[in-house]
């Protein structure tokens, strides 16, 4: 078994170094506190979305974060997609959904009228990505001191503990500084954001605060929105809703993968299975 | 083996007819009646996993390339939203892909490995060998080049870094990078060569596999005692003894490909890499993926650029050069405890080198303990100094210890044949024979 155990130890020396690499693990100055300990069930190997999470946290993000964040990959029908928010089965093109038709007819779109090729709004369809709060980034920055919003639609997968990360930042941010911070203008102190406060920082230069600044403003309040399920909407809720929905915008076809991961591994155990039987029939009785 | 005798018999008219002409079924199955040594273990089944793996990145290859628009505004954008989202299954596809070139890495580490351990390229296999130098130097470029595609953050500035090496070159290193870039910084231009390059090299990749192929076919495959096939009695034809041993080493590596492909698919992907390349921002920690870290260990321990350059292409070159380091005519490790030390520790060392790659270069090494006075750059507790003393003794392993090792070492004495019927064993075990070697390896 020894040879086995040379090639485990390959595969796990793989893992390792790809985990050891990843940004920020071992940067020397920038520092983070642990991100807060919440779970959800995409969290496991065999867990999916919940829809009515999603239902919700896409409430979050169109009545919060699309105010000043894009979402530029994700269209319309997507929210009606097998896994995502407003999936129905009895609907099985998401472009007939009428939850999702009424969302796309709600938001307006640059167009030209046909007749005279003059510049028009048109309402949206499914098929149209959603829209983008600024008509181009220097203007998200304009309107936002400086600091451009991220588009949302890989933010979980584009930072370091994805839907754990976005949850912790937003009910991080704002928490008030500890006394010898000096927070600059327009900027909030989130123990969460990647960052080095040493610069800013007046007490026991051993003791500098973990995490860094961030440009956002606290973007949840208690009943920030009205959740149509009736659920409760107190800032860890909305937050809690709205980091699952941006896991799902950034990883749409997770339930779909998920399961079928364990169709093609049955079928695959099962053939290896046959092809071990067949291997021992054949080496049966010949030395080697 | 190249006195192989073909056992084929044309029977119908056509297939006399062909055999005459173009003898391709005959070739086939020549290939399948191949006199195999029957001890080979499950080592050698690496051989046909890489042909698998081969075969699934040009398959899963060419279909992204339908949905792949290489150009800098348009790149990121039909990957991440075309073909992650709205094309059929390109998630998977993709997943394939991108997985399938750390898992092909994986594949060709442990081959080489196998190849080293058992000597498999002393004589009369040093071309075989070569070769497959030559296609594990290809892998790198393809693998490199194919990350960029993708136009993220680290596509982007892992790019910039590797090509900025060709700059440490006199004289030709400015034209070269402009070469290599089709302009002046890491733009579009360097996008689409890429992309041409990146779809071009597979091929070549399976070109050389061919000669590779061929070239084992002449002297036979090497085997874990290192013994020459000597009779009839020690080899089995390929098939089906071979294929169905192959087939399922295939499938057992297929379910580790398919739990990463369908559960942990980024795992080997860097978060900055879901962000699209900006050539304004860089990002806080550029790394290569794992299977180019020990080599670019090697290339960041040396402080000199050009010197360090040269470093990374003579990590390469040394495996080049092993037959020839390498001059004990006994083949396998079985047989040469003390190589077999040094190799595992070679092993040892090439894992630290990808650990230090994969670090900040003034990174501690030991937590806890200052990094300690600075000598040429760093102090001697950081990754930099480990990384020297690891590239120390991979170069030393190739170019100090083998040979002085091939000339000096007492090697255990080396079976008669390469099989020693089951009978003979405990009942009559030969005078002089290794205690059952077969268990250490």
């Amino acid at each position: 078994m020894h040879r086995f155990s040379l090639a485990a130890a390959a595969i796990a020396a793989m893992f390792a170094m790809a985990g050891a690499s990843l940004p920020g693990a071992a940067l020397a100055e920038t520092t983070q506190a642990p991100l807060k300990d919440v779970h959800w069930a995409f969290d496991y190997p065999l867990g999916m979305y919940d829809q009515a999470q999603l239902q919700r946290g896409y409430k979050v993000y169109h009545e919060v974060c699309s105010a000043c964040h894009s979402m530029g990959m994700v269209a319309f029908r997507n929210l009606a997609d097998k896994g995502g928010p407003f999936f129905n089965a009895s609907y099985p093109n998401s472009n007939d959904n009428p939850v999702v038709k009424a969302l796309a007819k709600d938001a307006q779109y640059d167009a030209i009228d046909s007749e005279t090729g003059a510049p028009i709004k048109r309402p949206g369809t499914t098929a149209d990505y959603f829209p983008s709060p600024f008509p181009n980034t220097t203007a998200a920055r304009a309107a936002n001191n400086g600091a451009l919003p991220p588009d949302m639609s890989l933010l979980a997968a584009a930072r370091e503990g994805g839907a754990h990360y976005i949850y912790s930042i937003v009910t991080g941010d704002g928490t008030t500084p500890p006394p010898g911070l000096t927070v600059p203008d327009g900027k909030y102190y989130d123990p969460y954001i990647p960052g080095d406060l040493s610069s800013f920082w007046t007490g026991d230069p051993k003791k500098v605060p973990l995490g860094g600044f961030i440009a956002m403003p606290p973007p949840l309040i208690d009943d920030r929105v009205t959740f149509d399920d009736g659920t409760k909407a107190t800032l860890n809720q909305e937050a809690w809703d709205v980091a699952a929905f941006l896991k799902w915008a950034s990883d749409p076809k997770m339930d779909e993968r998920k399961q079928l991961g364990v169709e093609v591994l049955i079928f695959l155990l099962i053939f290896t299975g046959l092809l071990y039987a067949s291997y021992r029939t054949i080496w049966r009785n010949v030395g080697h | 083996m190249s006195e192989h005798v073909s056992t084929y018999e044309p029977k119908t008219g056509f297939t006399r007819w062909l055999d005459t002409r173009l003898p391709i079924v005959r070739f086939g199955a020549d290939l399948m009646s191949f006199p195999t040594p029957r001890n080979l273990n499950y080592w050698y089944t690496f051989g046909g996993i890489l042909a698998f793996c081969l075969g699934v990145q040009i398959v899963t290859g060419i279909i992204l390339a339908m949905h792949y628009d290489a150009s800098g505004t348009g790149a990121f954008l039909s990957v991440e939203r075309g073909i992650m989202r709205d094309v059929n299954y390109g998630w998977l596809i993709r997943g394939l892909h991108a997985n399938g070139a750390s898992m092909f890495f994986l594949a060709v580490y442990l081959h080489i490995l196998r190849g080293m351990y058992y000597g498999s390229y002393k004589a009369p296999r040093e071309v075989l060998w070569l070769l497959g130098c030559v296609i594990y130097v290809l892998m790198m470029a393809t693998a490199f080049m194919g990350y960029v595609l993708p136009w993220g953050q680290m596509s982007f500035w892992g790019a910039k870094v590797i090509t900025s090496l060709f700059g440490a070159f006199p004289i030709i290193g400015g034209p070269l990078t402009q070469l290599l870039w089709g302009g002046f910084s890491v733009d579009s231009p360097t996008l689409n060569r890429f992309f041409s390059l990146h779809y071009l090299l597979p091929f070549v990749i399976a070109a050389v596999v061919a000669l590779h192929v061929w070239a084992l076919h002449v002297p036979g495959n090497n085997n874990p005692t290192g013994v020459n096939v000597k009779s009839k009695t020690d080899t089995l034809p390929f098939h089906p003894y071979y294929t169905i041993k192959d087939l399922f080493a295939i499938l057992v590596f297929v379910i580790l490909f398919a739990v990463i492909v369908f559960y942990i698919p980024d795992a080997f992907e860097k978060v900055d890499n879901n962000i699209e390349a900006n050539p304004l921002v860089t990002p806080a920690h550029i790394v290569p993926e794992w299977y180019l870290l020990p080599f670019y260990a090697i290339l960041r321990a040396i402080p000199d650029k050009l010197t360090g350059v040269l470093g990374l292409a003579g990590a390469l070159g040394v495996l080049f050069a092993l037959p020839w380091l390498d001059t004990n005519k006994v083949r396998s490790m079985r047989y040469r405890p003390a190589a077999r030390i040094f190799f595992f520790v070679w092993i040892f060392f090439s894992l630290v080198l990808g650990w230090c790659g994969s670090q900040e270069p003034q990174g501690t090494v030991i937590p806890g303990l200052p990094v300690g006075p600075t000598i040429i750059d760093y102090g001697p507790n950081s990754v930099t100094w480990l990384s020297r003393i690891a590239t120390l003794y991979y170069f030393a392993y190739f170019l100090v210890i083998t040979p002085i090792l091939s000339r000096t070492e007492k090697t255990l004495p080396v079976p008669d044949s390469l099989y020693t019927p089951v009978l003979s064993h405990g009942v009559a075990m030969p005078v002089g024979a290794a205690a059952a070697p077969e268990t250490k390896g």
